[in-house]
């Protein structure tokens, strides 16, 4: 089963069009590159595909279920099988690190199965960092408390925006190779980067397609990256 | 009271409920409204207890009772009361019948005339008390034997002023039940207000919880629990302020006549602890139908 699949879906608001007639499959335990140019449209392609946003023509099926049919809570569920790193990493500010990461289990009604949380904040270099607010962090350590919050509930689905967005080169490659790492996992890992320094390092270690993101229409980029 | 230094909140909470960020003025909103409606819903109950049973005893204990009255010249007094009595006691209906002693009668002027009234050299009609039986007196029938045997007897069952006592005493009791389904729908209506505060400040957090996969039910159940909980904690304020100043109100004593028996009795007090719960109930509903249709709203 096909993890995402957009058939002509457009996306605009008023008589603005953001993206025309787009149409991708995403298969389990791939990992795709989504770039483009700042404003082209990556953050809203990245909101249809978890669900955030109601695409305004075209079908978008999320593990074989069709999004326009989905009830509210379907679209929960279905966003539990979705991690989704923001570019503003989206914590809530009154919650230490510990509790804003495990806020997906706390939602789902697992917060018990919190055990691997000290063994997931050593991963992502925060074990020290638990009772910090998301004020108190870095943005390197934000990012990584984003990727932390994103798989806590090992989705099946990772989707990254712009992860590497605010961070020095040497943290961009570290949250890449933890990215990496889950989809060695079996994740289907889907990033949107303008950065493609980054691409090029990920293509050396993974099998990555490169998606671009140019005129409203998604295309598929590769060989002269 | 400084509500902000409440902790029984904190303490009550689940850890679902810290998702969404304490907020001191919705917090303290809520648990004023509530406390101020508690307290005044303490005694419009009052009210509307104290009146109903009022209005019970007239119709009830009143009807039952009825009074002659014989005025007549003083050389015949005696004679028509006699005479009054005994068509009394023979009448279908009439339990007992009894002349009201004469230091009964001054009893019942001292508060107009004051004491040592000398009731020998005054023109004091003499009264005779009728308790009547579960059947009851044909007052037509009584009035017309007594014109016949002692002419200056009238016949009075108090209806001409007990019925009007009755009807103010049972719309007293609406008034009270009217005040407090309007003390409910305000309540209700500030803690909406309350609620879509709340709502729309943390519009961020309910957006951040439904990335993550939270279901409506659970993003409502976290408001819900923090404004029930107010409600109920405010509330439970104003019933204790309310029933220390019902119990703190003078006493009616025994010179107060038929006003005696107003606030709470005996069991009354038991319905005081309804009122926590019915603002918990309310704030319950208020809070879920705000929080449901701010969610609906939202993608």
């Amino acid at each position: 089963m096909r993890v995402i699949e957009l058939t002509n879906v457009s996306y605009g608001y008023g008589d603005t069009e953001l993206l025309s007639d787009v149409s991708l499959h995403i298969q389990p335990g791939s990992f795709h590159f989504l770039t483009g140019p700042s404003g082209s449209g990556k953050t809203t392609f990245l909101r249809l595909c978890y669900l955030d946003l109601q695409a305004t023509a075209g079908q978008i099926t999320v593990f074989g279920k069709q999004v326009s049919e989905m009830t509210r809570d379907e679209v929960a569920f279905t966003r539990r099988r979705i991690g989704v790193v923001h570019q503003d990493c989206q914590f809530l500010d009154h919650l230490p690190l510990s509790q804003n990461v495990t806020l997906p289990l706390e939602v789902a009604d697992r917060a018990d199965e919190d055990e691997n949380l000290d063994e997931l904040l050593t991963w992502v270099g925060l074990a020290d960092r638990k009772s910090a607010l998301p004020q108190q962090l870095s943005g390197g350590e934000r990012q990584r408390a984003a990727l932390a919050r994103a798989i806590i509930m090992s989705p099946d689905f990772v989707i990254a925006d712009e992860p590497t967005g605010n961070v020095d080169w040497e943290m961009s490659q570290r949250l890449l190779s933890l990215l990496i790492e889950l989809n060695k996992m079996g994740k289907t890992i889907l990033i949107a980067t303008h950065d493609l320094n980054l691409i090029r390092v990920a293509k050396s270690q993974v099998a990555a397609r490169v998606l671009r993101i140019r005129d409203k229409q998604l295309q598929l980029a590769g060989a002269d990256l | 009271m400084d509500f902000s230094r409440w902790n029984l909140q904190a303490v009550l909470e689940t850890r679902a409920d810290k998702v969404v960020p304490p907020s001191g003025y919705t917090a303290r909103l809520t648990l004023f409204t509530s406390a101020a409606m508690a307290f005044l819903a303490v005694f419009a109950l009052a009210l509307s207890l104290a009146t109903g049973r009022l209005a019970d005893h007239w119709s009830s204990e009143l009807s039952r009772t009825a009074t002659v009255r014989i005025s007549a010249p003083a050389g015949q007094l005696a004679a028509q009361t006699a005479a009054a009595l005994e068509v009394l006691q023979t009448t279908p209906g009439v339990k007992t019948a009894r002349v009201l002693a004469q230091a009964e009668e001054r009893a019942l002027l001292e508060p107009w005339f004051g004491t040592n009234l000398p009731l020998d050299t005054l023109p004091i009609p003499k009264l005779i008390e009728v308790i009547e039986d579960d059947a009851g007196i044909d007052a037509n029938g009584l009035r017309l034997r007594l014109q016949g045997e002692a002419p200056g007897a009238i016949f009075d069952d108090h209806t001409r002023w007990r019925q009007p006592l009755v009807n103010a005493a049972d719309r007293l009791r609406i008034l009270g039940l009217v005040a407090i389904v309007l003390i409910t729908t305000t309540t209700a209506a500030m803690i909406t207000l309350a609620a879509n505060s709340a709502l729309a400040a943390n519009s961020r957090v309910i957006r951040v919880l439904r990335l993550v996969g939270a279901r409506d039910v659970y993003v409502a159940r976290a408001f819900v629990r923090q404004f029930t909980l107010r409600a109920f904690v405010g509330a439970l304020v104003g019933v204790v302020l309310g029933g220390l100043s019902m119990a703190a109100l003078p006493g009616a004593g025994d010179t107060a006549g038929f006003l005696s028996g107003m606030g709470l009795q005996g069991a009354d007090w038991f319905w005081l602890l309804a009122i926590p719960l019915l603002a918990a109930l309310v704030a319950f509903a208020a809070t879920r139908a705000a929080a449901f249709r701010t969610l609906k709203e939202l993608t």
